[in-house]
């Protein structure tokens, strides 16, 4: 599946900060030549797609001058819109809810230390982080057929806050793993309540992590395809689904137009994100530092 | 209130409040109940069960209303019939076989492309390295979707690819290069690329440098102290990488729908091929559990790494 994002996001990144002994400074000409064409091959298709989404051609093979045609004739497309609407309404839903069973769940798996049923508990958390999409779908549509539950926009929103909860519980557990729980038996110690030790303290030092979480949510219910073809009946086209019936009769530049405007969408909401956690993260670790007992 | 002592491990929000505790299990542990075992298990009855031509399209279907003579025809009427039929039919064992064989080789395939620029992100000066990771995750917040539609527009008959190989005189006629496995194997290595460079680089950051140097004063080429230190080092990240390419690669579905050719199919469109236009929801649930069973031991291997990396830092 797309994401195991998460959990290798935070393992890179740790990675990076505790390389600590020195590097070689000069980089072989073979290394440059590596990650360079490593980038190029991730990162060219997607600037094809961009590119031709301005093509004021209908062919792909021919250039016919910047355009923004295809963008007006989205406008148009009164099903696509509608398509956007629904995948951003699923999209909102499932990820705030899955952001708070998520944290739920990691706090559950850190701060709790054994409970019964805590080894079904975590396999149930990991494991839609590597089922093939296919199982997950298939299983929650039998679900839905057995209790009689309309196919639809509640169905698929139930369906994307199951799976999207499990990749915000794995990241949320990585924070609270990480960080000085000394930092929490102090304000203990000077008579915070558990409550307010956790509103206080443990909240702002992870609010980096909830909301790269909400993020991923965010963007995993936006893509998938394949669980809310199961899950999704009439009326509650979401986007990809729309787009993939597209792209089955061929590549036509609309479908370029509506997967660019994609992509700003969500690149737009990692960078806002990625700049918000960063700011979250100082004035969190300061507050922890200095105002836990206030 | 009860401060915990200094030296047991503290565990502040199990010290006073019990109920509030259960409740941080609770609410999410029935939401994985209802949402996952559950469905998982009506999976693995519905395998058991035969097609009908009713709404839902399934027998027996349980009914409490029927009291206890009820549930024992309910269970008298499960067989193994979907399984015989499974391990029977050449389509279902061929199509198997085929993605057990593509997942395998691209799995592979990642290794070899992934390696290099692993390796090359681990070397680059200490500066860039967080903007080098970030580059690398970034094209994974787009639509799988999206990624797979522009290798379309690369690969089709009257595609770029082929206008550049014509342009430069290289082929004379254009080459059909979609729907094949050629072309799954691009989309694989393409979309799966970050989760075995990641992995990988994480290790190899690890390494300590002296080790190179020692080898390098001992007069080791760059390429053999490559075979003989950093290889057998980087062997836990290609190890995580596989895995968490392969299991998802085996059922994979968009790839080979779009970019395979349509005569072989891989066990994630021959499922979707079965619920979806055959209607046969008893055999596509087999196939799911018989999915299930062939992925089990990586899944199992995975969460124990997954359980490793946490409990390690803690």
């Amino acid at each position: 599946m797309i994401a195991i994002k998460s959990a290798f996001k935070t393992k890179a990144k740790t990675a990076a900060k505790t390389a600590a002994a020195p590097r070689l400074t000069s980089i072989s000409r073979f290394n440059i030549a590596a990650i360079s064409a490593g980038l190029a091959f991730l990162y060219l298709p997607i600037a094809i797609l961009v590119l031709y989404s301005f093509n004021g051609s209908r062919s792909v093979a021919v250039w016919g001058g910047w355009s923004l045609r295809w963008y007006r004739e989205l406008l148009h497309d009164s099903a696509m819109i509608e398509a956007a609407w629904t995948s951003l309404g699923l999209a909102l839903f499932s990820a705030s809810a899955a952001t708070i069973l998520g944290t739920l769940a990691a706090l559950a798996l850190t701060r709790i230390g054994r409970f019964r049923g805590r080894l079904p508990f975590s396999a149930m958390i990991y494991a839609p982080l590597v089922l093939p999409e296919v199982i997950i779908g298939l299983a929650l549509l039998l679900l839905f057929v057995a209790v009689d539950f309309d196919r639809g926009f509640w169905a698929t929103a139930l369906a994307h806050t199951t799976l999207t909860l499990c990749f915000v519980a794995a990241i949320v557990q990585a924070r609270l793993v990480d960080f000085d729980r000394s930092l929490e038996e102090a304000a203990m110690d000077l008579g915070c309540s558990p409550l307010r030790t956790f509103l206080t303290v443990t909240l702002p030092l992870i609010v980096p992590a909830i909301a790269a979480g909400w993020m991923l949510a965010f963007t995993l219910s936006l893509d998938d395809f394949v669980i809310a073809s199961f899950t999704t009946g009439p009326g509650a086209t979401t986007l990809p689904i729309r787009i993939y019936s597209q792209v089955r009769l061929g590549v036509k530049p609309e479908t370029n137009a509506i997967c660019t405007l994609m992509i700003a969408v969500v690149a737009l909401i990692v960078v806002t994100a990625s700049l918000l956690s960063k700011r979250y993260a100082m004035s969190g670790e300061r507050a922890a530092a200095l105002g836990a007992p206030m | 209130m009860s401060a915990p002592a200094a030296d047991t491990p503290a565990r502040p929000l199990a010290a006073a409040h019990p109920w509030s505790n259960w409740l941080i299990i609770l609410v999410p542990y029935l939401w994985l109940f209802l949402f996952l075992l559950l469905p998982f298990l009506i999976v693995v009855k519905l395998s058991l069960s035969q097609t009908a031509v009713a709404q839902p399209p399934y027998s027996p279907v349980f009914d409490l209303a029927a009291g206890f003579a009820g549930i024992r025809s309910f269970f008298g009427a499960l067989s193994l019939d979907n399984y015989r039929a499974l391990f029977s039919d050449s389509l279902y064992i061929g199509s198997f076989l085929k993605s057990l064989e593509i997942a395998l080789i691209s799995t592979l395939l990642l290794i070899a492309a992934a390696l290099p620029v692993a390796y090359g992100m681990s070397r680059a000066p200490r500066s860039w390295q967080p903007a080098l990771v970030i580059a690398v995750m970034l094209p994974f917040w787009t639509a799988f979707l999206i990624r797979i539609y522009a290798w379309i527009t690369i690969l089709q008959r009257e595609g770029l690819l082929n206008d550049l190989l014509l342009a430069l005189r290289i082929v004379d006629q254009p080459v059909p290069m979609l729907a094949s496995d050629g072309a799954v194997y691009v989309g694989i290595v393409y979309s799966y690329l970050p989760f075995m460079v990641l992995p990988i680089y994480a290790v190899l950051c690890k390494i300590d440098d002296s080790l190179l140097e020692a080898a390098a004063d001992l007069g080791c080429p760059r390429w053999k102290t490559f075979w003989l230190v950093t290889f057998p080092l980087a062997w836990p990240g290609l190890a995580a990488g596989a895995l968490i390419c392969f299991i998802p690669i085996v059922g994979e579905f968009i790839i080979p729908d779009l970019l395979g050719n349509s005569r072989t199919q891989m066990i994630g469109q021959t499922l979707w091929t079965e619920f979806f236009a055959n209607r046969d929801w008893p055999v596509a649930s087999a196939l799911a559990v018989a999915l299930l069973c062939a992925l089990l031991i990586p899944i199992v291997i995975v969460q124990r790494m997954q359980n490793e990396t946490l409990g390690a830092r803690r």
